[in-house]
């Protein structure tokens, strides 16, 4: 079966917050507010929705979806 | 405080000979922007210093935003007469490489953590300004209300007086909207504000620096960029950056956001009824009423959007007219409080992100709850003038209401 994960490009990300805020258990912020997915990024089910959102809400378009 | 404005000459056409500071643009900008993207999406005017350019599209300024290689953030206001020397307030006039040590000095202090450890502050002064506003039907939730909040809190942060918003708001109001049209007002106001820095900077004792408290300034006072302690240009630029940028801006949005509210009751008892709305709603309004518009220089000719930009050109970066484009935003200009899907710019865009906003957010989502907890049934008062400011940030300073029925 495969596996939904989101992931944060650091290059891209700028510490909008947006993902964090829409979904706190896939997101979390570092010292300096820039964000990365929590663990390895795999979405538990229910949570899918939330992370699309999270995607689509990224001003920078930093925040990524992978089905593996 | 308001000095006379000299007279300008009406606009006539939008697209060539454009000014912001045209009272039709003050009052309600939107339709103008319409109308530019639709017949000349990078608009000029020769009113300012080696002429102005405004993109009024969404991928227009998005592609600004992200070049620094043609669009330099060493001015960061258009002006009628430019500013010589340029005035350093990094790390917002930075460009790479200086740019990303003189931010990543400050983030710590404005990330998410830090920032909600603010909250019951930012919730004891609402309530303090709504408790004095007490049963009165009559009051002005921009002067009574808004305009006080970010002051409050950024000058908690910075360690210094709270009752010094008075002197706050009018360096501001020099700088920002008074120093647009008249540059005369403009050293004066900057040499005072140093002043004022240096003399909270001396109050912490220069020397012995493990006794310096947990504020903003003590903290720029300890910091480092690669081993050295801050130069006295970039310490109080920065510090007059924190205190111009976070006030009128976060003043502006909630004000905005209440007029909409005192204006649209059929949204405002939404949100009564239904707090869980508040996050996706306050992203709407700043959507909707961005505040901030930003400005780049030319620094090497190019072209955006089929149109070139001239070197030495200064160039309005409006978040605001990105943020209603609808190129972008399925009913751009309508203010809808559940829109899930909302990439908007209200924070800008790439490096430069508005380091405070989350501290804007916090602001924003407490001024708001507090006052409809407060005033669940406030309305724009009968015949009420509101009235706009002028310039860089976009926000109402009158909003008459009447906070019950």
């Amino acid at each position: 079966m495969k596996v939904m994960r989101v992931r944060v490009e650091a290059d891209r990300c700028q510490g909008h917050n947006r993902c964090c805020a829409i979904a706190p258990e896939l997101f979390e912020a570092d010292e300096l507010g820039n964000a990365h997915a929590k663990g390895d990024g795999a979405v538990p089910p229910g949570l899918e929705a939330k992370a699309q959102l999270a995607m689509r809400n990224c001003p920078e378009h930093a925040v990524r979806i992978t089905h593996e | 405080m308001n000095r006379e404005k000299p007279a300008r000459a009406p606009v006539q056409d939008w697209g060539k000979d454009f000014d912001h500071r045209d009272p039709r643009w003050i009052e309600n900008p939107f339709p103008i922007w319409d109308e530019l993207r639709g017949t000349c999406p990078v608009a000029t005017s020769a009113r300012f210093e080696d002429g102005a350019y405004f993109a009024s599209r969404y991928a227009d300024v998005r592609e600004i935003a992200y070049d620094a290689e043609h669009f330099s953030s060493r001015r960061v206001i258009v002006r009628e007469k430019k500013v010589n020397p340029v005035q350093p307030a990094p790390p917002i006039t930075s460009d790479p490489p200086e740019h990303t040590p003189a931010r990543k000095l400050l983030l710590p202090a404005f990330a998410p953590q830090a920032i909600a450890r603010l909250e019951p502050r930012a919730r004891a002064l609402c309530r303090e300004l709504l408790d004095a506003i007490g049963d009165r039907k009559e009051a002005d939730a921009a002067v009574d209300y808004a305009q006080h909040i970010p002051v409050r809190l950024i000058a908690h942060m910075l360690g210094v007086p709270e009752t010094d918003g008075d002197l706050f708001r009018r360096w501001i109001h020099l700088v920002l909207e008074v120093g647009i049209s008249d540059e005369s007002v403009i050293m004066p106001a900057l040499t005072e504000m140093s002043t004022y820095f240096f003399t909270e900077i001396k109050k912490r004792g220069a020397v012995d620096k493990a006794k310096h408290g947990d504020d903003l300034i003590s903290f720029l006072l300890g910091a480092r960029m690669e081993g050295q302690p801050l130069s006295d240009p970039h310490l109080v630029g920065t510090l007059r950056l924190l205190l111009v940028a976070g006030i009128d801006t976060t003043w502006s949005a909630i004000g905005s956001t209440l007029w909409h509210l005192a204006t649209h009751p059929e949204d405002r008892k939404r949100l009564v009824a239904d707090p869980l709305l508040m996050p996706t709603a306050i992203e709407e309004f700043l959507r909707a009423y961005a505040p901030v518009t930003m400005a780049r220089e030319v620094v090497k000719e190019t072209t955006v959007g089929g149109c070139p930009f001239k070197e030495k050109g200064q160039v309005l970066l409006s978040f605001p007219a990105a943020n209603r484009d609808p190129a972008m935003f399925p009913d751009a200009d309508k203010v809808l409080i559940d829109r899930a899907e909302n990439r908007h710019a209200a924070f800008g865009l790439g490096r430069h992100r508005c380091l405070g906003s989350n501290l804007a957010r916090l602001e924003m989502t407490v001024a708001v709850e507090e006052w409809l907890r407060r005033f669940p049934e406030f309305r724009l008062a009968p015949g009420a003038k509101v009235t706009w400011s002028e310039g860089t940030v976009r926000g109402p300073r009158s909003i008459p209401v009447f906070t019950r029925v």
